[in-house]
């Protein structure tokens, strides 16, 4: 049980959906914020601040789901047909708002429609990606090695209010990278969006965590248990200094800030998810050894990621270190 | 829908977002080779007339590459959403190979592909390079694992079957290195780069027409027509040598493709050229044959044996039609792109490649065939599989998701809107770029007639003293 395969790779899994949520959730926010930018100059820069990586953002969402597919191909067949509507919804958005980076450069008199594109496309995968989380957390039917719900089985409130915490989460974050990114009219916008989303990420997240406790009786035996009780409340307590760095970055003015603690509130959350759910995968019912694939399969893709994650995470560091520091106006391909 | 079952929707839909993505992938794999070769140049040469036809094209890639990503995340989840049947069975030995796919190929395009588009003044020319290098690569490495999958497919082996049914691996290097996959992989490869090159030719072609004596035209022609003459040829053998593999793995496939219902059992089986075939009377009408020739080219033999459909049951033969028309198609299209070769060739030889105004409309006639040839291609050996998933071990009736009807069809009809819409726009805003003449694309800055100790006024401006932007 140490040193246990399907454990490493539910833990790399993890990550993988971690760094998507973290990468891309900036660039969705930057989306969702869009509306809120005046004018040509700011809504190019709001883009510009984000296009030279929103791609490789996105690559994560491919190696999270490539990857449960490959070392975990139960719970992909189980979970895939269960949120088949709010998944091909994010899919159709992502085309909407992937399409938009390029082809708003290309018109004029069709600008609008691609910042219409980019703004519903960025809105509804934040939505739909929420709602697929609820829909998770709630528990999934399933029966042999198949999925036994019905198409509306994620459609709850629970999924609706996950839903929209996340888009004000990624808005929050939009906003934050936008402070640290940018200068002028965009920065003073993206400030007073911070405060709003950050007040709603907060109240939202905090309604989430109360509520998922009382969903299945594991969940709640696992935060309020003892002693589990004296760990998990850690968790509650850091969101608690996390949100007063952001106030503390906001006020003087130091633009990293309230992106590293929105950053450590994404992280924190993704951990009081990994303890509700572990050691399942699919819960109630599929636990992380259940559904994963014969250690053959691996083996083979775990020597293969020990090489190629690092290098990965390399060159996006090497990308991100290109493009470093505030946004030349003048700056972007175009 | 319309009287659809679920699985016939799935069907319908995986093949609709797959052939538009196809033309994507198709198109990026040969035109990221085309600006590392490029840039490459540019590096080495000093020519500023490379950088702008760089510049040029890296444009056209990114709105190119943007809609094949978008796309191709589509695809990766429809494996779950609507075969989760196969996902459960055959992903511990597909998936590994896409995870391969994702951590060697996908990120290392995604990752350059900023510094490509945006960083040529941040990193410096060779870094610059070096990002559209990595590019190339990351879109060849992508064809190497999504065609060893789809070959596993074709030509399963070193995989065990367990007790809950799953396909579980046994030599990774049997599966990966797969019968069929050398021979599919250079095939695909091959197909990627002459589609490119027709594209790039047919816009060179546009261009000479408007103008013979604008540079990059020549130079975008001139490569073009150079790669074609080299790809073309070398792209027939190796359909030859892939039609040889099938015939050896997938014999059902090969009777589809040639309309041979009736097994040949001493040789001596004549090529049918056209036809209409008829599942029905089990035989080709109307048929135009050559004696001998299916034999000598699937077997390099008069005399060896070649099976027909009727050697199979019913339930296990391919749509003959579909194949045998689409398997047609490919094979003209890829000898007319031979022909506009060596037309081009003749032409190059006698010095009058840039005033052949036929020769450019006939180059600019065949622009789109690379796609068309692709796609019947992909239909050939994906219809000629049928009715397996998983060659001879999983059907793909056995394959699909436990998904309503309702939300399959609406679905689809989403897929099909959404993807006419985006990608139509796509396409219309590459032509718009495609139809820019090179020296608009980039503004000059004016500098003035260059005068050399004050004796020579007339206008000696050479290329490379042209900045660039």
């Amino acid at each position: 049980m140490i040193f246990d395969l399907a454990f490493i790779w539910a833990g790399l899994i993890a990550f993988a959906v971690l760094a998507y949520v973290i990468l891309d959730g900036f660039d969705l926010g930057v989306g969702i914020l869009f509306p809120f930018m005046h004018g040509e100059e700011s809504k190019d820069l709001a883009m510009n601040a984000v296009a030279p990586v929103w791609d490789g953002n996105e690559t994560w969402l491919v190696l999270g789901g490539g990857g449960l597919f490959a070392v975990f191909p139960l719970a992909y067949a189980v979970v895939m047909p269960a949120l088949y509507v709010p998944i091909i919804v994010m899919l159709l958005a992502l085309v909407f708002r992937g399409v938009a980076f390029e082809f708003r450069w290309r018109t004029k008199r069709g600008k609008f429609l691609w910042d219409i594109s980019f703004t519903f496309g960025s809105i509804m995968a934040a939505f739909a990606q929420g709602i697929a989380l609820g829909a998770l957390v709630q528990g999934i039917t399933v029966e042999g090695r198949a999925y036994a719900g019905g198409n509306w089985d994620w459609l709850t409130p629970f999924s609706i209010l996950t839903g929209v915490a996340l888009v004000a989460g990624y808005a929050l974050m939009g906003a934050t990278w936008l402070v640290m990114k940018t200068d002028g009219p965009v920065r003073r916008v993206a400030r007073r969006m911070a405060v709003w989303t950050g007040a709603a990420t907060l109240a939202l997240v905090g309604l989430v965590s109360l509520i998922t406790p009382f969903l299945n009786p594991s969940y709640l035996d696992r935060w309020f248990g003892f002693p589990n009780v004296l760990f998990t409340v850690l968790v509650p307590a850091a969101i608690l200094v996390a949100a007063f760095v952001f106030a503390k970055g906001m006020r003087e003015n130091r633009d990293a800030w309230p992106f590293l603690a929105t950053l450590a509130l994404f992280v924190l959350s993704f951990i009081g998810l990994g303890i509700s759910f572990y050691p399942y995968m699919v819960p109630p019912s599929l636990t992380i050894r259940d559904v994963a694939a014969p250690d053959e399969s691996l083996w083979f893709l775990l020597a293969g990621a020990l090489v190629l994650v690092p290098m990965i995470l390399a060159y996006t560091g090497y990308a991100y270190w290109v493009f470093r520091g505030k946004v030349d106006p003048a700056g972007g391909y175009h | 829908m319309f009287g659809f079952d679920a699985i016939e929707l799935a069907r319908i839909q995986f093949a609709f977002t797959v052939s538009f993505h196809i033309i994507f992938p198709a198109f990026s794999i040969g035109l990221a080779s085309y600006l590392a070769v490029l840039n490459g140049l540019h590096l080495w040469t000093g020519k500023n007339i490379y950088l702008r036809l760089f510049n040029y094209w890296k444009t056209i890639f990114a709105v190119a590459f943007g809609m094949g990503v978008v796309s191709g995340i589509v695809m990766s989840y429809q494996f779950g959403t609507n075969w989760s049947v196969f996902s459960d069975k055959a992903g511990p030995v597909v998936g590994p190979l896409m995870g391969y796919e994702v951590l060697s190929a996908f990120f290392l395009e995604a990752g350059f592909l900023g510094v490509m588009l945006f960083g040529r003044e941040k990193v410096g020319p060779r870094a610059h390079f070096f990002a559209t290098l990595m590019v190339a690569i990351g879109t060849l490495g992508s064809a190497f694992w999504i065609l060893s999958v789809n070959s596993w497919m074709q030509t399963p082996q070193g995989h065990a079957i367990n007790e809950v049914g799953q396909f579980v691996p046994v030599d990774w290097w049997a599966i990966v290195f797969n019968p069929s996959f050398p021979y599919r992989l250079v095939h695909m490869v091959l197909a990627a780069y002459l589609t490119t090159a027709l594209v790039v030719g047919a816009i060179g072609g546009l261009h000479l027409l408007r103008d013979r004596m604008d540079q990059g035209a020549r130079v975008m022609f001139s490569m073009a027509m150079a790669m074609l003459i080299v790809v073309a040829p070398l792209q027939i053998v190796a359909g030859d040598f892939h039609g040889l593999n099938t015939l050896e793995y997938q014999p059902a496939k090969i009777a589809a493709m040639e309309g041979h219902f009736e097994s040949h059992p001493e040789g001596a089986a004549p090529l049918i050229l056209f036809g209409i075939p008829n599942s029905e009377t089990e035989t080709v009408d109307y048929a135009v044959q050559i004696p001998y020739l299916s034999s000598l080219i699937l077997t390099h033999d008069l005399t060896s044996p070649l099976p027909g459909l009727k050697d199979f049951p019913v339930d296990e033969r391919p749509p003959v039609d579909i194949v045998f028309w689409s398997f047609r198609v490919m094979v003209a299209l890829g000898f007319a792109m031979l022909g506009l070769g060596l037309w081009a060739l003749v032409a190059r030889m006698r010095g009058t490649m840039f005033e052949r105004k036929w020769l450019h409309r006939a180059a600019i006639a065949m622009g789109p065939t690379g796609f068309v040839a692709v796609l019947a291609g992909w239909i050939t050996t994906e219809v000629g599989r049928q009715p397996w998933t998983v060659y001879g071990l999983l059907s793909t009736n056995d394959s699909v998701a436990p998904v309503e009807v309702a939300a399959v069809a609406s679905s689809l009809v989403a897929f099909i809107v959404v993807y006419f819409l985006l990608f139509g726009a796509g396409t219309f805003y590459i032509l718009r770029l495609m139809n820019k003449r090179l020296e608009d694309r980039i503004p000059l800055k004016s500098i003035g007639p260059i005068r050399t100790a004050g004796v020579t006024p007339a206008p000696a401006v050479d290329d490379k003293f042209i900045p660039a932007e």
